[in-house]
């Protein structure tokens, strides 16, 4: 007479040691600094990306700070990526177009026409700095309506003069109440060494998002990088 | 094991906060640097740094705050389930006599250990002072990511450049923690084994 002896499965519990030399040997490899985008940090981006988009609502505004907190004349951060300050050309415009209906080439005075917004912003700086000003111009919303921008065009590329500096943006965050193709800060027209004669200013993004010089606007079905995006930064960069 | 986990993502988050940091070592917006901050201006050494630079930081940092934050609320919710908390955290009324002797005597004001359960009042008090920097630095560090998303939050904290200096100060709190920590344990080298094997189940 044998006993019948049923073996008792293992309970699969993995040890603490297995568990942490797993976890390092998992982490460790993929995470390559000088190519962040790429490997299990590019992963993470990548969720982060997802989980900052549904965070993301069209409909809440940025609160304007007071008047008194504005950034005094001079200590707001002037910043370009060519050599001296870039000067706009002398027949410069607006070229709009992508997956519009009405592709234009707008001048100054023709964005001046258009309704006119104006916000006071607190700028996030990827760098950890913040600082304030005013912004006014056209909305990309109001743009995007008046070229009849389609559907399908889900991104929108900023492309400027600045020895080529571009951006791709997200249409939700392109299309927010706060986001404008702006002509004039903190009352004046907008100085050469802040992006004249017209930058994109937004409540939603990282400073590094917001072109300057601008010279074109696309209206695209795809993302298309950017400047410091394709260096490395964060794509979606929204605050 | 909860706690372990806690050690290379602390470390991670540290340093590549310190690199984060290094891009504007400063505090304050533009134009307005706080003055209480007796560092402006001075980067953190770089063997205290990770990431390299800005954008390598930034996905690191981002990458693994996630993970911290979750294995805090999953300790938060084994606290909280398992009524561990009462043990464990600090209860004024109970435990602030207790702190005070075990504290005179650490620093040998006094003689005898007073008498104690499984955790002494001073532990209480390290731990849920931990708790609450954990807690405060994943708010914190929330303002940073999404200020305008998150702006009720933003507010409730005292804006962006407040919470900028907050999540740094949390950095401060957390050092200082893990100091004495570390210092007690290894004057104490037999709960080190423990605290690695979990240790034998305590008789309540």
């Amino acid at each position: 007479m044998s006993r019948l002896l049923i073996p008792k499965r293992r309970t699969p519990r993995l040890t603490r040691r297995e568990l942490l030399v797993g976890a390092a040997a998992l982490s460790l490899p993929a995470c390559d600094s000088a190519h962040p985008r790429a490997g299990f940090l590019g992963a993470m981006e990548r969720v982060n990306a997802r989980l900052e988009a549904a965070l993301f609502d069209e409909d809440r505004l940025a609160p304007e700070p007071p008047a008194e907190e504005e950034t005094p004349p001079g200590a707001f951060p002037k910043y370009f990526i060519s050599e001296a300050v870039p000067l706009a050309p002398r027949n410069w415009r607006l070229r709009v177009g992508g997956l519009v209906t009405r592709p234009v080439l707008l001048t100054l005075e023709d964005l001046q026409r258009m309704p006119r917004n104006g916000y006071r912003l607190r700028h996030h700086c990827v760098e950890g700095w913040s600082a304030v000003a005013t912004w006014h111009g056209v909305r990309v919303r109001d743009l995007a309506q008046a070229v009849g921008a389609s559907p399908d065009a889900r991104f929108v590329e900023f492309r400027s003069f600045d020895a080529g500096y571009w951006s791709s943006w997200d249409r939700p965050s392109a299309l927010h109440a706060q986001t404008l193709l702006a002509y004039g800060m903190n009352g004046y027209p907008l100085p050469p060494e802040h992006g004249a004669p017209l930058r994109l200013y937004s409540a939603v993004k990282l400073g590094y998002k917001m072109v300057k010089y601008l010279t074109e606007v696309n209206f695209l079905p795809e993302p298309t990088g950017g400047y410091w995006e394709d260096q490395g930064y964060e794509w979606f960069a929204g605050v | 094991m909860a706690h372990w986990v806690n050690v290379p993502l602390l470390v991670i988050m540290a340093m590549s906060g310190l690199q984060i940091f290094a891009a504007y070592p400063m505090l304050g917006p533009r134009g307005q640097p706080v003055g209480w901050y007796p560092f402006q201006g001075e980067s953190p050494p770089g063997w205290a740094r990770l990431g390299d630079w800005l954008a390598g930081a930034r996905h690191w940092h981002f990458a693994f705050g996630g993970f911290l934050a979750l294995n805090g609320a999953i300790y938060l919710l084994y606290l909280v389930l398992s009524g561990e908390w009462r043990r464990r955290l600090f209860l004024p009324h109970r435990d602030t006599r207790n702190a005070v002797e075990t504290l005179a005597f650490y620093l040998r004001i006094r003689k005898h250990a007073p008498a104690q359960g499984l955790y002494n009042g001073l532990q209480r008090l390290a731990y849920t002072g931990a708790l609450l920097l954990g807690i405060l630095a994943v708010l914190s560090g929330l303002v940073l990511y999404k200020p305008v998303q998150l702006g009720a939050l933003t507010a409730a904290l005292g804006g962006y450049d407040t919470a900028r200096a907050l999540h740094l100060g949390v950095l401060a709190g957390f050092a200082l923690f893990t100091l004495g920590h570390v210092t007690l344990v290894l004057l104490h080298p037999r709960s080190l084994g423990e605290m690695v094997t979990g240790g034998r189940r305590p008789d309540v």
